[in-house]
């Protein structure tokens, strides 16, 4: 039952795709060209003014099928391309940001977990620390940045702090949570057995909060990916986020389109690596 | 066309792949081809004798003009000193006089040059054409300079990066410099001007609906954008508006849009029309969604615009390596001058890795033989124009219209800043210090919209003016 559910489903999304390409192709699908004829010379050079060889199409506007599937192919027949500093290949851009979403995930795990352990040991640290967290946490990124960029004074250190700053907050409460929610009976086992304290954190708390905490870090990274893009459209210099806003600065909206399906791919992996990880340490009671 | 085979075509060979063995189609591929060779072109044509010749009487003019802006003041001075005094009197003034042998030097000897490794930012706009060509056309280690020209998000982060140190010296709005300076908008941190990348080379563009509304004085309600609040653009639509009677600040609505979301603002009508850089004023036609309304050049013929210029601190702890990279802007500058040129340089500035842009619509900025939108083909050859001489009475000008519209209050020290900031000071002084005659008159006058404006009566200018926001 289950594969023929599978093939359906398949079925389905495949059936969706072609609808989708088709609606694509006939909503961009222009009118022939103009003609040269019976247009004098100056109205000819006109038209070339405006980027409409008599005889060509014009490229521009919202791309069509065809066109996009050549960008694409474009794109990812040389990725790694590197000429200089303004122009590089999406390989070389996409790791530009992964391996800033790295490094500020990585600085928020490390401030947020053992804080987010302590919180939940700690009712009343809880109660004393929530109503910062409450007033940071919906903080936009892009109100951040300029901040960042005055105190930090440092455009890339910038940029890995908002990714920091924007994911530690989820993990934080997340592993709170899954710390203070563990079950009584078993810290009450503990207890009995007189099990020393660090070994209680390692052996019965932290497998126990391990799912709860891991949701916290597959939600951080997510919002990290989501903040990346915004915050190197408005540095500028390398990553998924520049390129699109310098495709943008050329008005190329298949270059953009091609980015955006980069950054929603990306994405997905991302999550299904957390999605893994997630499975790994969760267990039946 | 795209997947554009040919199969049938006796003339062309059957190209599933680029001869060249890249993955792309033929009309790319001659267009990087276009963009090598007119890159080839213009280095071939920056080795010749005649140009080396021309861009150093144009540096050493340039200078002269500078310092002795008033002819009668530059002839009767070289009188009384003779000309190889006055030469070695400027060369020892003058950070970039003695470049020109230095220039030639610093390739030999190494270590005349306090910093070789360079991070000039540049906002990707035709402006920056003198800051941006020089990289491919290797001025600057033609200099001994390793410089990384950095494409720059928007003004905000030039002037953070400029102030963070990330960059050594920048593409500026020419008023930028002058309010950072100050403290206006920022923190203060003296920066200095030292060249002006370019003059004229602004529009008004309007939204094709607006068609029929060529005169100011209907726009009433309208809506507007400008680069940034301390540009010329700012100040010229101010201006514009309020010779036509329109109080910039309540008849019309004024906001601060990145360049190219000025025309994607445009089609989506939130935005009415702007005074902005090209290529975006010409883009707007090649889009066909907008169209030329007027050039910011038929305001004030030869008005400044964008800037090329550092940090003070930068430039009094390496005067050497501003000196070369200053060459090397000011011979980029003159080849950007020679209107054969033009259409050559757009076609090196066009690439993803500069202006990304299409290529007809540089070089119809460049060349100033353009499409209005309208239907119209002109030819305005200055339309875009690459004057380096910083006049410090551009700077006053600049100071004037910040106190007019509010943005310094109080009484404002024109000339001393003008001279802090626009770099001739420098020059002044230390002739000064040397017991010469320090010229007067780096203040020519100017002409914007038929009123003259004179340097020397700044204050009588600003109240000349009966719509302000001075209050």
């Amino acid at each position: 039952m289950a594969s023929n559910l599978n093939g359906r489903a398949l079925l389905i999304s495949l059936v969706l795709l072609l609808a989708l390409l088709g609606i694509w192709q006939l909503a961009t699908h222009s009118t022939g060209a103009a003609s040269a004829s019976n247009l004098s010379a100056e109205q000819i050079e006109y038209l070339k003014m405006l980027g409409k060889d008599p005889g060509t199409q014009k490229q521009g506007g919202f791309p069509t099928p065809a066109q996009m599937g050549a960008t694409v192919w474009k794109h990812l027949a040389d990725p790694f391309y590197d000429k200089g500093p303004n122009d590089k290949g999406i390989a070389i851009q996409l790791g530009h940001s992964l391996a800033r979403v790295g490094l500020g995930f990585l600085l928020a795990c490390v401030v947020a977990i053992p804080l987010g352990f302590v919180i939940g040991m700690s009712p009343l640290l809880h109660k004393a620390l929530d109503p910062f967290i409450q007033i940071l946490k919906p903080i936009s990124p892009l109100a951040w940045m300029p901040l960042a960029l005055y105190t930090i004074k440092d455009s890339s250190a910038s940029g890995i702090f908002v990714i920091f700053i924007c994911s530690v907050w989820p993990m934080l409460i997340n592993t709170a949570f899954g710390v203070a929610s563990v079950k009584r009976e078993w810290l009450n086992v503990a207890r009995t057995l007189e099990v020393k304290p660090l070994r209680k954190a390692f052996q019965v708390i932290l497998p126990a909060a391990a799912p709860t905490i891991l949701t916290g870090m597959r939600i951080s990274m997510g919002i990290a990916w989501l903040v990346i893009v915004a915050a190197e459209m408005l540095v500028g210099g390398t990553g998924i986020g520049y390129f699109v806003w310098n495709e943008w600065n050329n008005l190329s909206l298949t270059n953009v389109l091609f980015a955006i399906g980069v950054i929603g791919v990306m994405g997905m992996l991302l999550d299904l690596v957390f999605a893994r990880l997630q499975k790994w340490v969760t267990y039946a009671d | 066309m795209l997947f554009d085979f040919s199969p049938y075509d006796a003339d062309r060979p059957l190209l599933m792949r680029c001869t060249c063995g890249k993955d792309h189609t033929v009309a790319e591929h001659q267009k990087e081809q276009a963009a090598q060779s007119a890159t080839t072109e213009l280095i071939r044509r920056s080795q010749t004798e005649e140009f080396e010749a021309y861009s150093n009487a144009f540096v050493e003019a340039s200078l002269i003009k500078a310092i002795f802006p008033q002819e009668r003041e530059r002839r009767n001075f070289l009188r009384a000193v003779g000309k190889g005094t006055a030469m070695a009197a400027i060369a020892s003034v003058l950070p970039i006089a003695s470049m020109q042998a230095m220039a030639q030097e610093a390739g030999k000897k190494p270590g005349t040059l306090e910093k070789t490794n360079l991070k000039i930012g540049f906002i990707p706009i035709t402006c920056a054409t003198p800051l941006i060509m020089a990289h491919p056309l290797g001025f600057y280690s033609k200099q001994g300079l390793n410089v990384e020209v950095t494409k720059t998000a928007g003004w905000a982060l030039i002037r953070d990066k400029m102030i963070n140190k990330e960059y050594d010296a920048t593409h500026f709005l020419s008023p930028m410099p002058l309010a950072i300076s100050m403290g206006v908008g920022s923190t203060q941190v003296p920066m200095n001007v030292a060249t002006i990348q370019n003059t004229n080379g602004q529009a008004i563009t309007l939204a094709n609906k607006h068609k029929d509304k060529r005169d100011p004085k209907l726009w009433k309600g309208l809506k507007f954008a400008v680069p940034f609040e301390f540009s010329m653009h700012n100040f010229l639509l101010r201006y514009y508006v309020a010779e036509a009677g329109l109080n910039p600040d309540t008849d019309i609505q004024i906001r601060v849009v990145p360049p190219p979301e000025m025309v994607a603002n445009l089609r989506a009508g939130n935005i009415d029309g702007y005074l902005g850089p090209d290529p975006f004023n010409q883009r707007a036609v090649f889009e066909e969604i907008g169209f030329i309304h007027i050039l910011t050049k038929e305001l004030w013929d030869g008005h400044p615009c964008c800037a090329f210029g550092s940090s003070t601190e930068f430039i009094q702890s390496n005067p050497n390596t501003f000196a070369a990279l200053y060459r090397a802007v000011l011979n980029a500058a003159a080849m950007a001058r020679g209107p054969e040129n033009r259409e050559l340089i757009a076609k090196v500035i066009a690439p993803q890795a500069y202006l990304n842009q299409p290529e007809t619509v540089l070089t119809q900025v460049l060349t100033g033989r353009f499409a209005d939108g309208l239907g119209n083909i002109k030819t305005v050859p200055d339309r875009a124009d690459f004057n380096p001489i910083p006049w410090q009475s551009m700077a006053v000008w600049m100071l004037t219209q910040m106190k007019r519209w509010g943005y310094i209050k109080g009484d404002v020290n024109y000339k001393q800043i003008a001279e802090k900031v626009f770099l001739l000071t420098d020059a002044k002084k230390r002739m000064t210090e040397l017991g010469m005659k320090a010229p007067e008159g780096a203040y020519p006058k100017f002409t914007i919209m038929g009123k003259v404006f004179d340097a020397a009566k700044p204050d009588e200018y600003v109240n000349s003016f009966a719509i302000n926001k001075m209050g």
